[in-house]
């Protein structure tokens, strides 16, 4: 090609047409093709935002290790809670409701009251323990011997110990029973022994809230480390920015890049949190089965369940498109292009 | 297609760049614009392109009035207009193809739409076999017309250029302008800063100067 002083005639190629351009005021393509071009550029630009991050595994794998710790902690104590609370439920059917009989009742007639609850749907064992052999057992475990000797009548009633079916329900169970039988004429008082089952829920409720304290705090740690991360990312990327802005991105173009990395390195953290979780259920797996053989329990080890895996999963995700999205509308809108 | 009414711009700090400015480019022509650095070249470009807001008076592109543009409207705005930048504005963490293909990407064209257009536009500048490179293994010519194909892959109706020529030698200098000429011929309208007098001289389009943010000469259509 040499420079010509004067017009020659239109050297026009096949693939470009003689036409004016599609210019400022044309709309140079429908609404569906707009629409389909728009989530196209969504899976491009994911696809792209991943790519690039496994291209530096490096870089990427510390901040998704810093992220996959700091949610593994509460994740785990989480799950340990849960571990917890599904042994206390065991505990909870062995929840003993005492009866007091009412001292009129014969020896007799108080024996045969004890083997009628006996056939009850809801208790599983009962065991009856005479007025004498209450005092037996107080004189034998208070040392008290001689000043019960001194009394001319047996002050002790008639007990009767039941433990309630063991199922799901069993607290309610228990507290249902206990009303029932508290009603009853040949009872003089009916107690239910919860107190530990209940000082048990209440820490596990004080557990539950410090896990919940130390996942906020983590997830807002998470949303910092990101944040700062995808300042960096955006700082590295100023070249870019201001050429797409030059030929016409928009903000919502500038920022879904950061977005979908925020996305991933949240995505990336939250299976890293999941594989923590199931590395230190493994380890634990051998010595719970073992201690739980030695009780004679079959117990194992519950692990986070799908739903919940899911969930974590599905909340990493969001926490890092929102880190990202914190930072990216302050930082974008200082590039412009100059 | 372009006019400017009673322009001005202020930078600052007092630095006035454009003062009380007023010319007209008609659709379909093809003007330079000359004048020494800090004459107003690169500001006149950048207030076509919204990149920078008049301090007074009325800049229309395809009869729309900037002024009242909000700043959510000007990605579309910019669609419109191709710009070819001195420093080509080129991306190197993609291949030449990709570089071309940002406009209408972000245009939001399909897939299959993109390599069609791409490949018309890289065929036009003659750099179709250059597709897949790195832009930074080409030479300063090629990356220009890479540049050049980006501007006009979304066929805009308008095309800017600001000092296209500037790091080049004659020969490529020439080759580069007969590709803004063959722009014009199939309709678009072209306004090229440059300092490059010798070159322009020889070609047959209205030159239009400034000096001091003023229209020195050529500031009315003469065709």
């Amino acid at each position: 090609m040499s420079a010509t002083p004067t017009r020659k005639p239109v050297k026009s190629k096949p693939s470009e047409p003689k036409t004016p351009g599609a210019g400022a005021s044309v709309k140079p393509i429908g609404i569906k093709e707009k629409w389909q071009g728009y989530w196209a550029n969504q899976r491009l630009v994911a696809g792209q935002t991943l790519r690039r991050l496994l291209k530096e595994p490096a870089s990427s794998a510390m901040t998704v290790l810093v992220i996959g710790i700091a949610l593994a902690l509460p994740v785990v104590m989480l799950v340990a809670l849960a571990n917890i609370e599904q042994l206390g439920r065991g505990w909870d059917g062995a929840a003993k409701i005492t009866l007091f009989l009412d001292q009129k009742l014969s020896d007799a007639q108080a024996r045969e009251f004890a083997e009628g609850l006996g056939r009850h749907s809801d208790i599983e064992t009962v065991e009856y323990r005479s007025s004498r052999d209450a005092l037996e057992e107080f004189r034998e475990m208070s040392g008290y011997g001689d000043v019960l000797n001194s009394l001319s009548r047996n002050p002790l009633p008639a007990v009767v110990l039941l433990t309630p079916v063991a199922s799901d329900r069993s607290t309610e169970i228990s507290q249902q029973l206990l009303a029932e039988l508290a009603g009853k004429p040949q009872v003089a008082q009916a107690k239910l022994d919860l107190e530990w089952v209940q000082r048990l829920h209440a820490m596990m409720e004080i557990g539950k809230r410090i896990t919940l304290a130390l996942a906020f705090l983590l997830m807002l740690g998470v949303l910092l480390v990101i944040g700062n991360t995808i300042k960096l990312a955006i700082e590295a990327r100023r070249d870019e920015i201001v050429v797409v802005k030059l030929v016409g991105g928009t903000d919502a173009f500038v920022r879904r890049p950061f977005l979908y990395t925020g996305f991933w390195y949240g995505l990336g953290g939250g299976l890293t949190a999941w594989l923590i979780l199931q590395v230190s259920l493994l380890i634990l797996a051998g010595p719970v089965s073992t201690l739980a053989g030695l009780y004679g329990s079959e117990y194992s080890l519950i692990g986070l369940g799908f739903g919940n895996t899911l969930m974590l999963w599905l909340t990493s995700g969001l926490l890092g498109w929102m880190g990202a999205f914190l930072v990216v509308g302050r930082h974008l809108s200082g590039i412009e292009p100059r | 297609m372009i006019q400017f009414d009673d322009v001005s711009k202020r930078y600052p700090g007092g630095h006035t760049a454009l003062n009380h400015l007023s010319f007209q480019v008609d659709r379909g022509e093809m003007v330079f614009l000359t004048g020494h650095s800090g004459a107003g070249k690169s500001t006149l470009l950048k207030l076509i392109m919204m990149m920078e807001r008049p301090t007074s008076g009325q800049v229309f592109i395809d009869g729309k009035n900037l002024n009242r543009l909000s700043a959510r409207k000007i990605p579309q705005h910019r669609r419109g207009v191709g710009v070819v930048f001195q420093n080509h504005q080129l991306l190197f963490d993609r291949s030449v193809f990709d570089n071309v293909a940002l406009p209408l990407i972000i245009a939001g064209f399909q897939p299959r739409d993109v390599g069609r257009r791409v490949r018309a536009a890289l065929d036009k500048v003659g750099l179709l076999d250059k597709e897949n490179k790195n832009p930074v293994t080409l030479s300063g010519g090629e990356q220009q017309r890479v540049g050049i194909a980006r501007a006009v892959v979304n066929k805009p109706a308008l095309l800017l250029a600001d000092e296209p020529t500037g790091n080049l030698d004659p020969q490529l200098s020439a080759e580069i302008m007969h590709l803004f000429e063959q722009f014009n011929q199939v309709g678009v309208t072209v306004l090229i800063a440059t300092h490059d007098l010798s070159l322009i001289a020889r070609m047959p389009y209205r030159v239009m100067s400034l000096e001091q943010g003023q229209i020195l000469a050529g500031g009315v259509t003469t065709a």
